[in-house]
């Protein structure tokens, strides 16, 4: 037996001038999530069980970027992705393009037990969701004034905005919101997910990294992995599955495999990743202004940041 | 060194008693394929260009499970999908739910090199088609009685399906190679490294018969289907769920980054020691101008030719 952990995250790549109450909010929302997945662990539910309902609490929320506060397709609408993995066996499942599910990272869930494949996406995920009668809302739910704003300064800006950052500032910032979490349970098994609406002015049809299984989100017999920040250097990098095979090839320790992805797998792209060993240890690690995070471990050790 | 090269049709339940007018067009295909991307190499085209080629003459092969011939969803229509990726740079580009782009292989191209995005799918995928002016039709063209019959078969029989499994009847006596009883196959794709080092993968697919409307199976997920760095490129096909599950084409790169394995070590380690027996086949090039084409299924449509003259063409374990 081992000692539980996790961690989650609300997106790598914090705006610097991002005001006060807002910080609080955000760390007020990720404490929320850690108890919500530290009661649950108390109660020895599985890792993979306690990763899809922390991932929902945090999808429910309009702080972070997925579910409801999704960043915004150049056309104004939202279309949600998210993946899940559960370590032992290595099962997983992941959708993209949804515009009604209210929880993403749960449909998620129902393709891997559920269907015969691993990755739904668009109106085949839609009509999914419909078959299995799960949650679903009118658009506008998922759709807060703060981003139609975001929308409009990016199209102004005539870029693709990474929700954090101030388009005037020419400050360098990364990341987009995602939200993810990880856990290992008292058994000892690992799962990831993470979830998000991607990045704000994307193309229409653009998917991200988060329902790759390997880039955004991963999990084995070793480790669970969930990752935020620019999408394509993420995928590019196969950070989720790279930390878990630093980890399995060059037998480095958790923190030692976050790290050397960072460091060396991102090329010039902006990411973090929050991770969990078998062990029972927890790691992140963020090669941008912020990453908004929390981490808890059965020792009792407790700690929600957004910078360094 | 010289440059190198190999391709596939997909892996799969290919029974060895396959009749010979089903056998003889795929490995002629393969034969003239193997060609087209030989004489591009050695007219020092980049392997990047070469693997865009090639997958585009496999795609509008009717004979494999990409472009046209495609195998259909459950709704009886065409979702392609395909990706592409540059070793040096990693860039890479991949679509999926495709169904009136003649080429999704280019399509796949066109989002790495004109958006700042990886990935387009589905509705948003055809309108950057159509932006793009790549050559659309309508859908029937991607759709071949063969595949009208394996939907057919697959519904009667209640189960999604890979391609090559011939027309079925249950009192038939078939090896069973994959867990679940079905055979699971198609896809295309190509590798190679010119005598630089510099490698390129490209994969295309129509995904898995009777597939669920919006189904994306390995090829376009990087690192599961297709995958490039500096060590080397690999092109993946069996069962999308279990190549996903296994991250194949990124293993196998992994292994000889971390473990210091050799091309064919590596490949052959993959292949037949950790994905499921059944699921995986694939092909690979090094840096250095190595091939590798293993499979753990009963047969993978492919070939491979390297710059000394070696070239191969064959279906089942040699």
């Amino acid at each position: 037996m081992v000692g539980w952990a996790i961690a989650v995250h609300g997106g790598a790549g914090v705006d610097p001038n991002l005001p006060t109450d807002r910080q609080e909010q955000a760390k007020l929302l990720l404490t929320r999530c850690l108890n919500l997945g530290i009661s649950a662990l108390r109660s020895s539910a599985s890792a993979i069980d306690v990763v899809e309902l922390v991932v929902r609490e945090l999808e429910t929320d309009p702080i972070f970027n997925s579910g409801r506060g999704s960043a915004l397709t150049e056309n104004g609408t939202v279309e949600m992705e998210a993946s899940i993995m559960d370590g032992s066996g290595r099962k997983c499942g992941a959708v993209s393009g949804l515009t009604s599910v209210k929880n993403p990272v749960s449909l998620a869930r129902l393709v891997m037990d559920k269907s015969p494949h691993s990755y739904l996406a668009f109106s085949g995920a839609e009509n999914f969701a419909k078959q299995m009668g799960v949650e679903r809302m009118e658009n506008d739910y998922f759709i807060t004034e703060d981003n139609v704003g975001m929308l409009k300064q990016a199209k102004e800006a005539n870029s693709i905005l990474f929700d954090y950052r101030i388009p005037t500032s020419g400050y360098e910032s990364c990341g987009v919101g995602t939200v993810g979490c990880v856990v290992v349970d008292s058994q000892g098994r690992c799962a990831a997910a993470t979830s998000t609406g991607g990045l704000m002015n994307k193309k229409v049809g653009r998917i991200g990294d988060s329902p790759l299984i390997g880039a955004g989100t991963y999990a084995c017999d070793v480790c669970g992995v969930s990752c935020t920040g620019e999408g394509e250097a993420i995928i590019r990098g196969t950070v989720a599955r790279e930390v878990a095979a630093v980890m399995e090839y060059k037998g480095l320790g958790l923190q030692a495999a976050v790290d050397f992805v960072i460091k060396e797998r991102l090329d010039d792209g902006k990411a973090g990743v929050i991770a969990v060993s078998e062990k029972g240890e927890v790691a992140y690690g963020f090669n941008c202004v912020g990453m908004f995070r929390g981490c808890a471990t059965e020792d009792g050790f407790m700690e929600v940041g957004i910078w360094e | 060194m010289g440059w190198a090269i190999a391709l596939h049709g997909g892996a799969g339940a290919i029974p060895v008693d396959l009749p010979p007018e089903r056998l003889e067009p795929r490995e002629a295909a393969l034969r003239r394929i193997l060609q087209i991307g030989v004489s591009a190499l050695n007219a020092r085209c980049s392997p990047l260009d070469v693997v865009e080629l090639v997958v585009r003459e496999l795609e509008n092969c009717p004979h494999f499970n990409a472009g046209k011939g495609s195998v259909l969803t459950t709704n009886g229509t065409v979702e392609m999908e395909a990706c592409i990726m540059d070793g040096n740079s990693k860039r890479c580009g991949a679509v999926s739910g495709v169904s009136t782009v003649v080429n999704p292989i280019s399509l796949a191209r066109q989002v790495m090199e004109k958006t700042p995005h990886i990935y387009l799918a589905f509705d948003g995928a055809e309108a950057f088609a159509r932006e793009q002016g790549l050559e659309t039709i309508d859908e029937s063209h991607f759709i071949t009685t063969e595949n009208i019959e394996r939907l057919k078969q697959a519904k009667e029989a209640n189960r999604v399906q890979q391609d090559y499994t011939p027309p079925f009847k249950p009192e038939d006596k078939k090896e069973t190679p994959v867990p679940d009883g079905d055979s699971k196959l198609g896809t295309v794709g190509c590798v190679a490294v010119d005598s630089l080092g510099n490698l390129a993968a490209a994969t295309s697919t129509g995904g898995l018969v009777n597939k669920m409307v919006g189904r994306i199976g390995d090829t376009p997920i990087i690192g599961a289907g297709t995958y490039a760095n500096k060590f080397c490129a690999i092109s993946a096909t069996g069962i999308g769920e279990a190549i996903i599950r296994e991250t194949v084409a990124r293993d196998v790169a992994a292994v000889m980054e971390y473990k210091g394995l050799g091309l064919k070590e590596a490949a052959d380690y993959i292949v037949h020691q950790v994905s499921p027996k059944g699921t995986t086949g694939l092909v690979a090039v090094s840096s250095t101008g190595e091939v590798a084409m293993p499979f753990n299924t009963t047969g993978m449509f492919r070939a491979c030719a390297t710059e000394d003259g070696f070239t191969e063409v064959a279906t089942w374990a040699i």
